[in-house]
């Protein structure tokens, strides 16, 4: 069997578990998750981030540039200018040029503007970024934004924090379903059996933060997020058989018709 | 559409009623129920909430983590005037509180030194505060203010008097990130015994004026109520009111809340509703609980360590190493007037330590410039 890897824009991915680094009580808090969960995708706010002196960043400070991808993320952006603006800011000050687009106009559930995030993938796409969009479970925007040149759609499976997993689920199988690029599941994922039940659906990767940042032990429960992923994913590829609503019955209720003879 | 129409149904009257009838069950209740009521902010503003203050505080520190993390973002005020045309009875600004020290405006030059000042201690968001002087500090002097702190910071807001939409968007256009305007009391009787002269006599001038800086564009909308001219509760109430408010209103503002408690005044006032620690700790939790994502600044006005306790209480800015006179970084350090008396005033590497022991982050940007179009980075 050749090897599963996630490869986003041509570039092969180690794992499967990608990770938010805001909320953290500290910077030692944010390297044990990293190092327990050996995410390869981390994201950090622009606005958080101070890129003019990384070594003195709590953040940053944190990052190894050969083991993470340090894929900068636009929150706090209210239109696609702002966002755009973010997103050359970090190109100019080194970064690869990938971008987590993150229009989120109000500030109470970070939830995002669809129109902005078109139109600003638009424009990233044609400045040369590779362009992560974090959307509505919204599946003909997450179409949208494929034919706009989108390297993943990062549909939430419920509003940002608040742990509540896949409420979106229905729509969310559909853009598993129709989808060409990767599809992860961001914002919402509070148990690591959240993110299982995200690739076992056939997402491409997850997205978690707030329930690292928020737990007791923080490097327990990365691991355990990454073994969740690994687990999701593995059953997806194994072939998990239908749901069903009721048993099957073990003496068949047709079975009569073949007593006869 | 004004919060007046709003605060026209919520009188005095309806609101003592409702917290004189509330039981420890409506506590109970409110304390347990995911989205709360006006109501339920009135039983857990009541008496018997002071008997629930433990479990209100777990509730409130479980919100405030959900909603923004173990972090304390930091800032620093500057006075870039003293000079007042009001006359606020429980202010040492004001024209007639008998202060004789010195009154300026600082210059160009000094504004830029006391952000020097302030950038080297590693602040990138900082207040800059006048009194109510629209003649002696005009608006294009603010406005050449926080283009000179953009400079230094990224976050720049501002605590000046009330201003006309289009005063905050000309300020928004230079870079102003946020406005913090307290209403110090929504009491309209109140309001017009304690205000004696000048526009802020204007209670409805001033009650609108938070909303026409949302309108204008500031993305962070900061209220209060000077605590200690009323009954807290009552205050209290409507503070918690007009956040929910503001939240509808200007919905691409991040609102917060401060509460700012009335402990130092000149000679001629004494404060009539004193309020003590664990009134103020109710109010916190129950404002809390009753707005989840609201922001809670925290100022150097109390003492060190009631500070600390605080923190994971649903405090989510604090300031340190703060001064309230013009120059008091840098240029002026003890010879203008201040506006009241810190209590807090270890240096801000002490108040880190105090953060991060209490397990918090404490956070120094939180915006960038690349935000703002007319930005020169």
């Amino acid at each position: 069997m050749t090897e599963d890897r996630l490869v986003i824009a041509g570039r092969s991915i180690r794992s499967r578990l990608f990770v938010g680094t805001g909320k953290f009580p500290s910077s030692a808090a944010l390297k044990a998750c990293l190092d327990a969960c050996d995410a390869e995708i981390v994201t950090v706010a622009l606005r958080r981030a101070d890129l003019s002196k990384p070594d003195d960043d709590s953040i940053l400070s944190v990052l190894n540039r050969d083991r993470h991808l340090l894929l900068p993320n636009t929150s706090g952006a209210r239109n696609a200018d702002e966002a755009v603006r973010l997103a050359k800011l970090a190109r100019a000050a080194g970064l690869e040029p990938w971008v987590k687009l993150e229009l989120t106009p109000e500030p109470r559930y970070l939830l995002p503007d669809p129109i902005e995030t078109l139109k600003a993938t638009e424009m990233l796409v044609k400045e040369g970024f590779t362009v992560l969009p974090y959307i509505q479970a919204d599946p003909i925007l997450a179409k949208k934004l494929e034919e706009a040149g989108a390297a993943t759609v990062m549909p939430l499976g419920a509003p940002i924090g608040s742990n509540r997993g896949l409420r979106t689920y229905d729509m969310l199988r559909i853009i598993i379903e129709q989808a060409s690029v990767p599809v992860v599941v961001d914002a919402g994922l509070g148990a690591p059996s959240h993110a299982a039940a995200s690739m076992e659906m056939g997402a491409d990767a997850v997205l978690v933060n707030t329930a690292l940042a928020d737990a007791r032990d923080h490097a327990a429960m990365a691991r355990a997020f990454a073994l969740a992923t690994e687990a999701g994913r593995a059953a997806y590829l194994a072939g998990l058989g239908p749901e069903r609503s009721v048993a099957e019955a073990s003496s068949p209720l047709t079975g009569f018709l073949r007593d006869k003879d | 559409m004004s919060f007046l129409e709003e605060l026209g149904a919520w009188p005095r009257a309806r609101i003592e009623a409702l917290i004189e009838r509330a039981r420890p069950e409506d506590v109970a209740a409110a304390i347990a129920r995911e989205q709360r009521t006006p109501e339920d902010l009135c039983a857990m503003l009541s008496p018997h909430a002071q008997a629930c203050l433990e479990p209100m505080a777990a509730e409130a520190r479980r919100l405030t983590r959900w909603h923004f993390g173990r972090t304390i973002g930091m800032y620093a005020p500057i006075y870039i005037s003293n000079v007042c045309g009001a006359d606020c009875v429980y202010c040492g600004y004001a024209v007639r509180s008998g202060n004789r020290e010195r009154r300026l405006n600082l210059s160009a030059a000094e504004i830029r030194a006391e952000c020097a000042a302030l950038a080297a201690e590693g602040y990138q968001n900082v207040l800059l505060l006048t009194g109510e002087a629209r003649r002696a500090a005009p608006v294009s002097y603010i406005a050449e203010a926080v283009a000179i702190a953009r400079e230094f910071f990224p976050s720049v807001s501002v605590e000046v008097y009330s201003l006309d939409e289009d005063e905050y968007r000309l300020l928004c256009q230079r870079g102003l990130e946020g406005v913090t305007l307290y209403m110090e009391t929504y009491d309209p009787t109140v309001y017009q015994a304690v205000h004696l002269k000048g526009q802020k006599t204007d209670y409805r001038y001033r009650l609108d004026a938070i909303e026409r800086a949302g309108r204008a564009g500031a993305r962070r909308l900061s209220i209060g109520a000077l605590l200690g001219l009323t009954d807290w509760r009552i205050d209290g109430f409507w503070t918690a009111l007009h956040g929910r408010y503001l939240q509808r209103a200007c919905w691409q503002s991040a609102v917060s809340v401060s509460f700012p408690r009335l402990l130092h005044t000149p000679a001629r006032f004494s404060i009539p509703h004193l309020v003590t620690d664990a009134e103020l700790v109710q109010l916190m939790l129950a404002v809390r609980l009753f707005l989840p994502e609201a922001g809670f600044n925290l100022s150097t006005r109390e003492r060190a360590e009631f500070r600390d306790h605080l923190i994971p209480l649903g405090v989510t800015m604090m300031s340190a190493g703060s001064s309230t006179r013009p120059g008091g970084y840098a240029t002026h350090v003890d010879e203008t007037l201040e506006q009241f008396a810190i209590e807090d005033r270890r240096p801000p590497a002490k108040v880190v330590e105090a953060i991060r022991a209490q397990g918090y982050e404490p956070v120094w940007k939180d915006f960038d410039y690349a935000f703002d179009e007319t930005s020169s980075r």
